[in-house]
């Protein structure tokens, strides 16, 4: 289960709106390589995933991909204050605004809804990981894509968080993956399990 | 402009936030004693500052909270996506 806390992982403070750039951050929420995205493949691998180091390693990420969900929605919340008709269109989050309103929904920068086929889930622990690793370089490199267009400070420092959050995930499943390979090499000695439909190997 | 109770929650940030990140490095660290001392030390400090804070400003759970339970302020404003609850952490 999980618990709330009534606080942001970091803090989101943004002083001036800014729709423009809310319809590019907003990826990040609902996008390809955004943060739910993130948390429902680490959180749905983490049923068939082996050894205790990387099953922690998905189960704490991905809840703390949660948090980041939260930053995000934060952030296209606060750019989106008070917003003039005028400045709607100019944005070009009218379309948006036509589909949601003021409202947060995950979505891609274009506007498209976010899909769960943005995801894997594979039940082989190591192809598992490998998808992992390359999920938080995509995240790290659509956060460095937006900060190419950020000008405000309020903005910049917490997406700038959520980049280098990116870098210390990467790093974990990395080591998480050299725990899951260890096991796997050690099964091929001793073998345990040979019927290859069952998921016997994830469970203790 | 910050006030007492953003410095306040400022330092259960930080400390919560090393607590986050350390627990990461323990998952696949977790026979480096020094970083567990760490931890451990942190984890006491969050908890004296997580009390402290909610005496005084209001529960940060809805439960297992620190705070006076005689009135449910659980649902007061502001919540956190709430430009009202937030600072900056480098003021310009
Ligand atoms: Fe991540």
């Amino acid at each position: 289960m999980w618990i709330y806390e009534k606080k942001l992982e970091y803090p989101v403070k943004i002083k001036k709106t800014n729709p423009a750039l809310a319809k590019l951050i907003l990826t990040q929420y609902g996008g390809p390589d955004g943060e739910i995205g993130a948390s429902l493949r680490y959180l749905s691998q983490r049923f068939t995933m082996i050894t205790p180091q990387a099953k922690a390693t998905l189960n704490d990420i991905g809840t703390e991909e949660l948090a980041h969900l939260e930053i995000i929605g934060a952030i296209v919340h606060q750019l989106t204050r008070d917003m003039t008709p005028e400045e709607l269109k100019k944005s070009g989050l009218d379309a948006y605004y036509v589909d949601h309103g003021v409202g947060i929904y995950p979505a891609n920068a274009s506007g498209d809804p976010f899909t769960a086929a943005y995801l894997q889930s594979t039940g082989d622990p190591k192809v598992d990981l490998y998808e992992n690793m390359a999920a938080e370089e995509k995240a790290r490199i659509t956060y460095e894509y937006i900060m190419r267009f950020i000008d405000d400070p309020d903005v910049m420092d917490p997406i700038r968080f959520l980049r280098e959050r990116e870098i210390v995930h990467f790093q974990r499943f990395g080591e998480s993956l050299m725990y899951v390979q260890e096991e796997l090499a050690n099964q091929k000695v001793f073998p345990i399990e040979n019927n290859p439909c069952s998921n016997k190997n994830c469970s203790d | 402009m910050r006030y007492e109770k953003d410095f306040e929650m400022e330092k259960i940030m930080q400390l919560d936030f090393a607590l986050v990140d350390l627990g990461l490095y323990l998952n696949t660290h977790p026979e480096d004693d020094y970083a567990l001392n760490l931890y451990n030390k942190i984890a006491k400090k969050a908890d004296m500052c997580r009390m402290n804070y909610e005496k005084n400003f209001g529960p940060l759970c809805s439960f297992r909270s620190y705070c006076n339970t005689n009135s449910w302020n659980w649902i007061n404003n502001p919540w956190p996506w709430s430009e009202k609850s937030n600072f900056n952490l480098n003021p310009a």
